[in-house]
């Protein structure tokens, strides 16, 4: 073994994980000309840290200056823009306020504001309290200051990714769900991948296995530089009704001894306060709390007084991957073909384009090259953002099955069709908004059920009616 | 929200949204009383609104003096509305309020827009579900109110679960009881956060009637599972807890009126169903408190019968 050279089919990159991180990579890498195969252990794609986020589109004005994170923040931000129009995804833009609501956080505000301006953020502007009042009237009036950074805002956690993951499909990338990587073995030329899928051959691998990346380099590598800790960050999440209360996102000035959460308009018309952040071993769980959940809804309305009177549509908890150290762990193994993409915790839905690039540059700098695709195709994806116009504007839809988020049968037609189809009830509901509205499926579970029947990994309805 | 050009208005007497019992009583008063274009707006493929849900009975003896089940009932209640001449739009969508009657609406035919003397809010109630109760754990699937579970049931013919438990003694709970039957499903208990039950006393023995044990006193604290659920934690009043075993959560009540489209119009109404606009009134279940299909029915013709005398003035 080890003498024969790779098959004619093996793949220039093999990428473990497609989560945001892993289908950035697989759309720079094969728009970069490189063949590609990405392999996804669940069901469909994002099931992992990608799918419990903030959404927000961050500067990166409070990241270490200098930093690897920074830099692919800023590189993934200027992307998102340059892309987001061909790719038909949404940008709402709020800006956001880090506000202080006590004399020592309006005392930390110099140093966050001298931080965002060395990280070439120079836009950033100190807000009195009357400023705050009049941007966001609704506000406690205990704010005592702000900075108002007017790059920051809000995108589709969802819609994005698998914009990346579309294009990459398009442009002649593969990807296997339910192909999780059991074992592998390098010849010195090529990996030989063990999924239950069959097994694969790639010259290279890249890991963004998220919080399983530590467990993929020690089972594959022989060792992982990192060890993974999750932190799990729960988040509730307001009512349409409330979306007229809060135009921009309210951040928490970070503290020493408390973790402040944020307040954020999401693209959908709702508001969300979260993510708690609890660290635990469990890498797959992520239940939320009812104690926690109440102090995140106590702290919302503490924050925005009228949230008291708004109901309460959805509750999530997400997981980020984070490791001992707070920067980003990308390494690379020169030996084996190898790139380990860890550690990438809250800001990996911004700095995932920038990641990409810098992913590319590294395997690049192992001695690959490749012929740039001349033009590539360009999906795009349907638009969920309520302030951009939606399918059920247009004639034709047949019927709208999930009446509060306006799905309509087209759409979720489409979800379950296509290149890359909706595999379980969450797949589907982050590619439509089917029952994530405030009746949580009140009207629409069991007309989903029968509609997507066989055709998820997991049906809504076991049997039928005995 | 937009949209490229608005269509036309249509000029209408009256635009009833929802075809409840509510929305279709008065549907059926307006008409009857010579009013000549009265249009009802549905979202659902058919009317009839939540009594179409009900497989069971009893419904119908105040308004045809007879017991029928709750889709017989909506048929019924339909079929006077269409004999009396209004007009039913199925698959209608009401989309948002303007001042003094006006109404936009989503169709598979494309957008609408209707202007109206009157506008009947009849947009009903639904179950808070659980995530507005803050109830933690996991996110299987199997959770859901009554409403989702009776359209599995008699709708689809689906069962979603075989073991679940179900949260609540008001009356509804008994609906989900005789949901889980038809499906042949057994619950696997009835919780109360109350000391006692919700429903009158000849009705409260009837979980037990079936063999389903009930717990008073009792939350559920936590929902566990992987794909589906597995078990739930229970909380006792006490603080004593334990888990139980079962494949679906059914929450029941927790009534909420559907008034987003009220709401985002910026309009409240009293309890007879008026608001700031006078274009514009409630009826049935959008008020609370919550009313059995045919109180809400009354509600309706109530509504009905005090807007023909104003447009008679």
């Amino acid at each position: 073994m080890g003498i024969s050279g790779p098959a004619e089919d093996a793949a220039d990159v093999a990428i473990i994980g497609a989560g945001v991180v892993g289908l950035a990579i697989a759309r720079r890498f094969v728009l970069e000309g490189a063949r590609v195969l990405l392999l996804e252990k669940e069901p469909d794609i994002l099931a992992g840290a990608s799918k419990g986020n903030s959404a927000i589109l961050h500067t990166g004005f409070d990241a270490p200056p200098g930093s690897l994170e920074h830099a692919c923040m800023q590189a993934g931000y200027a992307e998102y823009s340059e892309i987001r129009a061909a790719l038909n995804l949404p940008l709402l833009e709020t800006g956001a306020m880090l506000v202080a609501w006590t004399e020592a956080e309006e005392e930390a505000l110099a140093a966050i504001e001298a931080t965002a301006l060395a990280n070439g953020i120079t836009d950033v502007s100190r807000l009195r309290p009357e400023a705050v009042r009049a941007r966001e009237p609704n506000l406690s009036p205990h704010a005592r200051a702000a900075l108002l950074i007017p790059g920051e805002h809000i995108i589709d956690p969802w819609s994005a990714p698998l914009a990346y993951a579309l294009q990459a499909l398009a442009n002649g990338a593969r990807i296997l769900r339910n192909a999780k990587v059991t074992a592998g073995r390098f010849d010195g030329a090529c990996w030989r991948l063990s999924t239950p899928a069959g097994e694969v051959q790639a010259r290279n691998v890249i890991n963004c296995a998220g919080l399983y990346g530590d467990l993929v380099d020690a089972a594959l590598r022989g060792h992982s530089d990192f060890t993974i800790r999750p932190r799990k960050g729960e988040f509730v999440v307001f009512d349409k009704a409330a979306a007229s209360l809060l135009g921009t996102i309210i951040l928490p000035v970070p503290g020493e001894r408390t973790k402040g959460v944020v307040l954020a308009p999401t693209i959908f018309g709702n508001i969300l306060v979260g993510p708690t952040a609890e660290d635990q071993e469990d890498r797959a769980r992520a239940d939320t709390r009812t104690e926690t959940l109440r102090a995140l809804r106590a702290r919302a309305a503490e924050i925005l007084p009228a949230l008291a009177d708004i109901q309460v549509t959805a509750t999530y908890a997400g997981l980020r991957p984070a490791t001992e150290r707070k920067e980003y762990r990308i390494i690379t193994d020169p030996a084996r073909n190898w790139i380990t993409v860890g550690g990438i915790r809250s800001t990996g839905l911004t700095a995932a384009l920038g990641i990409a690039r810098h992913a590319y540059g590294l395997y690049e700098g192992l001695g690959h090259r490749h012929i740039p695709i001349p033009e590539p195709a360009t999906p795009r994806v349907p638009n969920l953002a309520e302030h951009l116009p939606r399918d059920w504007q247009n004639p034709g839809y047949g019927q709208i099955i999930c009446h509060c988020e306006l799905v309509t049968s087209r759409e979720i037609e489409a979800a379950l069709a296509g290149p890359l189809p909706a595999a379980d009830l969450g797949g589907l509901r982050r590619r439509t908004r089917a029952a994530m509205g405030r009746c949580q499926g009140f009207n629409c579970l069991a007309r989903l059920a029968a509609v997507t029947g066989r055709r998820l990994a997991v049906p809504l309805a076991p049997g039928p009616a005995a | 929200m937009t949209s490229a050009t608005p269509p036309p208005a249509s000029d209408v007497d009256i635009l009833v949204i929802g075809a409840g019992p509510a929305g279709l009583a008065a549907a059926t008063v307006l008409a009857a009383g010579g009013l000549r274009r009265v249009i009802v707006l549905e979202r659902e493929t058919a009317p009839g609104g939540v009594p179409r849900h009900c497989g069971h009975s009893p419904f119908g003896m105040r308004e045809f003096r007879r017991l029928i089940s709750g889709a017989e009932y909506a048929r019924r209640l339909a079929d006077a509305a269409t004999r009396a001449g209004a007009v039913i739009l199925l698959r209608t969508t009401a989309i948002a309020l303007g001042p003094g009657g006006i109404l936009s609406a989503a169709s598979p035919d494309g957008m609408l827009r209707f202007t109206a003397k009157r506008i009947v809010l009849a947009t009903g109630v639904r179950e808070s579900p659980r995530a507005t109760r803050l109830v933690g754990g996991d996110r299987p699937l199997g959770v859901m109110n009554t409403g989702a579970l009776q359209a599995f049931a008699y709708l689809e013919r689906l069962a979603p679960f075989r073991r679940p438990v179900i949260v609540g003694t008001e009356l509804i709970a008994l609906s989900a009881i005789l949901a889980c039957r038809h499906i042949g499903a057994r619950p696997a208990a009835l919780i109360e956060a109350n000391p006692g039950p919700s429903v009158p006393r000849p009705l409260a023995a009837f979980p037990r009637l079936f063999g389903i044990p009930v717990h008073y006193n009792t939350e559920i604290s936590e929902i566990q599972g992987g794909a589906r659920v597995e078990r739930v934690t229970l909380r006792r009043r006490d603080g004593v807890t334990r888990t139980l075993a079962c494949d679906g959560v059914v929450f029941t009540a927790g009534w909420v009126p559907e008034a987003s489209l009220a709401h985002a119009a910026g309009l409240a109404f009293d309890s007879d169903g008026r608001c700031s606009d006078p274009a514009i009134c409630a009826a049935g279940n959008l008020l609370p408190p919550l009313k059995t299909a045919g109180r809400s029915w009354c509600t309706g013709r109530r509504l009905a019968a005090s807007i023909l005398r104003d447009l008679a003035k």
